[in-house]
């Protein structure tokens, strides 16, 4: 029995640049007891159409249907539906913090829930409350009853959270990255006790992601969504084994975690489309490498025999292009920089017992984010830096590039030592070590041109000006794939991707001898992520730069890094080269963290499966 | 500068070949007129706010088109044989005050002085605010802890106590006043820069500066000064009426512009003297109503402004 069943979905949402037509004719059912996976890149519309479905999207024009339990939801009035959304449709969201309500007690809100809803005594009440608590996992749930939100950590949270989507036995569950904001190791935790509670209540679940790794360990019906698209749906390990659409085959294909030793990652082309304009033909068609003449035109739906459904003019599998040279990122061998001998290399950077605390004004106390780091980067590797957020890896990026003083122990960078060092010689030893950051929306000033940006590191250190250096800048541009025509925009005009770009030409400009890459791809789309990596190691080999990476990720790290160091507390808890790491962890968190950010087995592909029939697009209009 | 060459990876083409953007981009200048120009109220106010300043500027043609000067006295003309002022007519638009002068080219006079005033002392005070807002938030510390007290004392100054003694010591002028009310008011956007340049300081993209050698001026001038242009706009507008209504009070108080000269608070005072309102109530009426608009129109615009600048807090239409 379908629990929702979603019908030639549209959602049109009027902005000032014109109307978004963010999700475009979009049907799937969810079966009773399923779990439902809808995966897609930022942009592609799989928030959107639940929230749109579940009434949450004010001044869209929705048109379709929607069929919960036989009702339609598009077409009764809000009351009822804010009823439905109450009592049998929960919703579990990204940031448990935000969700939550920051003045009472996690108990007092999860009771005061389950008796607006039903009628039963406070005490009653609180029992079940007690009990779900138990269920999710939270220890000690007597006590932690009255705890507020903030006593909890990330992953508890969204442990109370799930209790309290639970707490009214709803028919459906709607999870909207459940599990972005959190650790992998929590990660895992967390989808686990999804897939417990989804038994043990016999709930429904559609779970929101854009992370196909994720989904592929817990669901078993998957929808792969693209600029508002339905691209292809089916059985989650059919889909994982042969995707039908060439661009599931390519989210598959450019996530790290599919990663062979000495191979560079296959990005997909280009970028996702704008959703303003009317859309003719296959939307994927840009970026495709199956693309055909037929393209231009609306794609038919075939149905394989293996349960996929595509959107697809490609009647065979998806092309797997072959993946381009090794890299060799290594001028020094690793065995003369692991062989702890010294005199042979010399560290660019080195740090010797580097502690750092910081005072906490409220406690009167001081907190310890580094105890005694002791780490060597010799020049032309890249060492790897992976830990869970808390864990002092932000920290020790910036105490080495000299942004922060340490509180004792020193950082020797080419020679100086950072703590005793001039400000002129400081500033001279910018043209040795710089930064990439994380967030390529915080990074750049919003209020400045891209040609100012990349070229401030010129004026700054009085290089170049006028004509030269805006030459020096477009340069640099064309270096890391940017359009050195697009000099005169602003950050906000680039994607993503771009602008990650924009920070890379940054940190090039003064020619550095080491980057520093704090979480450089964390916030991108998979199929972008593929990309930036792809150009940090041709940099990397063209001159000869020396990298520390820093990332909670450890198939990206595993991708680019000769050396890994493994972070926990303030601590360096392991240090080896990256396939002795990856095969022979030593210390218990390694393996955890390991266990947790292991690839999904993907399932042999078989035989190409028969194509069962094939239906033509609907003639519709297109307003 | 080293010799770059370019590694072109197909991939990297191909982002650039679908890079250009279909939608119009529009400068955040342009979007903020646009979205401006879809609130009438906006409109109006702008509208009244630009016929005020034309009206200040050609002030000394109003005079030659009625041929009465501000200062001139028709004690026949303008002052009933009992010597009340005439009400408004053909002859005097807005009427005549108790010295038989013309109500109309006064009002114009006054605007020059209120508008000058009004500019003049919230651009100087909204200076002061940034300057040490932005020293007090960026450096933090003791600076800090300095600068906040100063605000702290400034605004803990009884105002007219102050006004006063200063107009006995020193006599009233209209440097004086401007002065006053810049002393006066530019501890609240000094205390909204600083709170916003405390948030700034953590932004990456400070960070990014910092490694690559800014100086600590760079940093402020070219980093964090043009993210706040949009409080600056706003609140610099919504200084304009205040400083207005200050100036104002300091001359109906008579600490203000020295009569014979026109200002809108003398005009109110001078109606007020004597209690001639009674026989004219044209004399309150009109420098009121020209006041009451045009603190209207500022706060109105600087509402306008917000919304239009600061899409965040605009609703959605």
């Amino acid at each position: 029995m379908a629990v929702l069943e979603v019908k030639n979905l549209n959602v049109r949402i009027p902005t000032e640049d014109g109307v978004i037509h963010a999700v475009r004719d979009v049907s799937f059912t969810v079966e009773a007891g399923g779990f439902f996976g809808i995966v897609g890149e930022s942009g592609s519309g799989k928030s959107v159409l639940v929230q749109a479905i579940m009434g949450l999207v004010p001044n869209a024009t929705i048109t379709g249907e929607a069929l919960f339990n036989g009702r339609d939801l598009l077409a009764i009035k809000p009351d009822e539906l804010r009823k439905i959304r109450g009592a049998s449709v929960s919703m579990i969201f990204q940031d448990p913090l935000s969700s939550l309500h920051p003045q009472f007690t996690i108990g007092w809100q999860i009771t005061e829930q389950i008796r607006t809803h039903e009628k039963m005594s406070k005490a009653e009440a609180d029992a079940r409350t007690v009990e779900l608590l138990r269920k999710v996992g939270i220890p000690n749930p007597e006590e932690r009853f009255s705890a507020y939100p903030h006593q909890f950590s990330g992953g508890m949270r969204q442990r109370v959270m799930i209790a309290m989507a639970l707490s009214l036995n709803p028919a459906l569950i709607i999870a909207d990255e459940p599990t972005t904001a959190l650790d992998s190791t929590v990660q895992a935790q967390i989808l686990e006790l999804l897939r417990e509670m989804r038994n043990e209540f016999d709930a429904t679940v559609v779970m929101i992601t854009h992370d196909l790794g994720v989904l592929g360990k817990v669901a078993d019906t998957m929808m792969v969504m693209y600029a508002g698209n339905r691209l292809e749906i089916g059985p989650a390990s059919e889909l994982f084994a042969q995707p039908a659409h060439p661009y599931t085959a390519g989210l598959l294909r450019s996530s790290p975690s599919n990663y062979a030793p000495g191979s560079t990652l296959i990005p997909i082309a280009g970028r996702p489309p704008s959703l303003l304009g009317t859309q003719t033909g296959c939307i994927f068609a840009d970026r495709c490498p199956d693309v055909m003449a037929q393209c231009a035109t609306a794609p038919p739906l075939r149905h394989y025999a293996n349960g996929l459904k595509s959107s697809c003019w490609l009647t065979t599998a998806p092309t797997e292009p072959t993946p381009g040279p090794a890299p060799t990122h290594n001028t020094v061998p690793i065995s003369i920089i692991t062989a702890n001998t010294a005199e042979i290399a010399t560290p660019i950077v080195l740090t010797r017992d580097l502690r750092l605390s910081f005072r906490d004004r409220r406690k009167r106390t001081n907190v310890d984010v580094l105890n005694g780091i002791d780490l060597a980067l010799y020049r032309g590797e890249t060492l790897g830096l992976v830990g869970e957020s808390g864990c002092g890896k932000s920290t020790l990026a910036r105490a080495m590039a000299g942004l922060i003083p340490a509180t004792s122990g020193d950082v020797i960078v080419a020679g100086h030592k950072l703590a005793t060092i001039r400000k002129s010689d400081w500033r001279a030893l910018r043209t040795e070590i710089q930064v990439v950051f994380q967030d390529p929306y915080g990074a750049l000033n919003p209020r400045r041109r891209v040609g100012s940006i990349i070229g401030d590191p010129f004026r700054i250190h009085h290089i170049s000006s006028g004509e030269k250096r805006k030459k020096s800048v477009q340069q640099l541009m064309e270096l890391v794939g940017l359009n050195p025509e697009h000099y005169n925009r602003f950050p906000a005009q680039f994607s993503g991707g771009q602008r990650q770009r924009i920070g890379i030409a940054r940190a090039l400009a003064l020619n550095p001898a080491v980057i520093i890459c704090d979480e450089p791809v964390s916030a991108l789309d998979v199929s972008i992520q593929a990309q930036v990596l792809n150009l940090m190691s041709s940099l990397q080999r063209e001159f000869n730069l020396t990298y520390l990476f820093i990332s909670h990720d450890l198939a990206v790290v595993r991708h680019i890094c000769d050396r890994i160091a493994v972070m926990d507390q303030g601590r360096i808890v392991e240090l080896a080269d990256t396939e002795e790491l990856y095969t022979n962890p030593q210390h218990e968190f390694t393996r955890s963290l390991l266990e947790a950010s292991a690839p999904i087995a993907r399932p042999l592909a078989g035989e190409w499966p028969r194509l069962l029939s094939t239906e033509q697009p609907k003639q519709e209009l297109v307003s | 500068m080293i010799g770059f060459r370019t590694p072109r990876q197909a991939a990297v083409l191909a982002e650039q070949a679908s890079g250009d953007v279909v939608v119009v981009q529009r400068g955040s200048a342009s979007l903020t007129l646009r979205r401006l120009a879809q609130d009438p109220t906006s409109i109006v106010a702008a509208g009244f706010i630009i016929a005020l300043v034309m009206f200040a500027i050609f002030a000394p043609i109003v005079a030659q088109l009625t041929g009465h000067l501000p200062n001139q006295q028709f004690r026949t003309l303008g002052l009933s044989p009992a010597g009340i002022p005439v009400a408004p007519s053909a002859d005097f638009v807005f009427g005549t005050d108790h010295l038989g002068r013309d109500v109309m080219v006064r009002l114009a006079y006054g605007a020059r002085v209120s508008l000058l005033v009004g500019v003049l002392a919230s651009l100087l005070a909204a200076a002061i605010g940034i300057i040490i807002g932005t020293i007090a938030g960026y450096f933090g510390g003791r600076t800090d802890t300095i600068l906040s007290r100063i605000m702290d004392l400034a605004m803990s100054v009884p105002f007219l106590l102050c006004a006063i003694s200063l107009v006995s010591v020193l006599g009233p002028s209209l440097q004086l006043s401007t002065g006053v009310i810049v002393f006066f008011t530019w501890t609240p956007i000094g205390r909204v820069i600083r709170g916003q340049v405390l948030a700034l300081r953590q932004r990456e993209f400070v960070e990014a500066a910092r490694s690559l050698g800014s100086s600590h001026a760079s940093i402020m001038l070219r980093d964090i000064l043009p993210n706040l242009m949009v409080p600056i706009i706003i609140y610099t507008t919504l200084m304009i009426p205040a400083a207005i209504v200050f100036e104002a009070t300091l001359s109906f108080l008579g600490m203000g512009i020295v009569p014979p000269d026109a200002s809108w608070g003398g005009m109110l005072s001078e109606a007020a003297g004597n209690s001639i309102y009674l026989a004219a109530p044209w004399l309150v009426l009109i420098p009121g109503v020209a006041l009451l608009l045009t603190t209207l129109a500022f706060n109105l615009l600087g509402d306008g402004l917000r919304d239009a600048l600061d899409p965040q807090a605009a609703r959605k239409a």
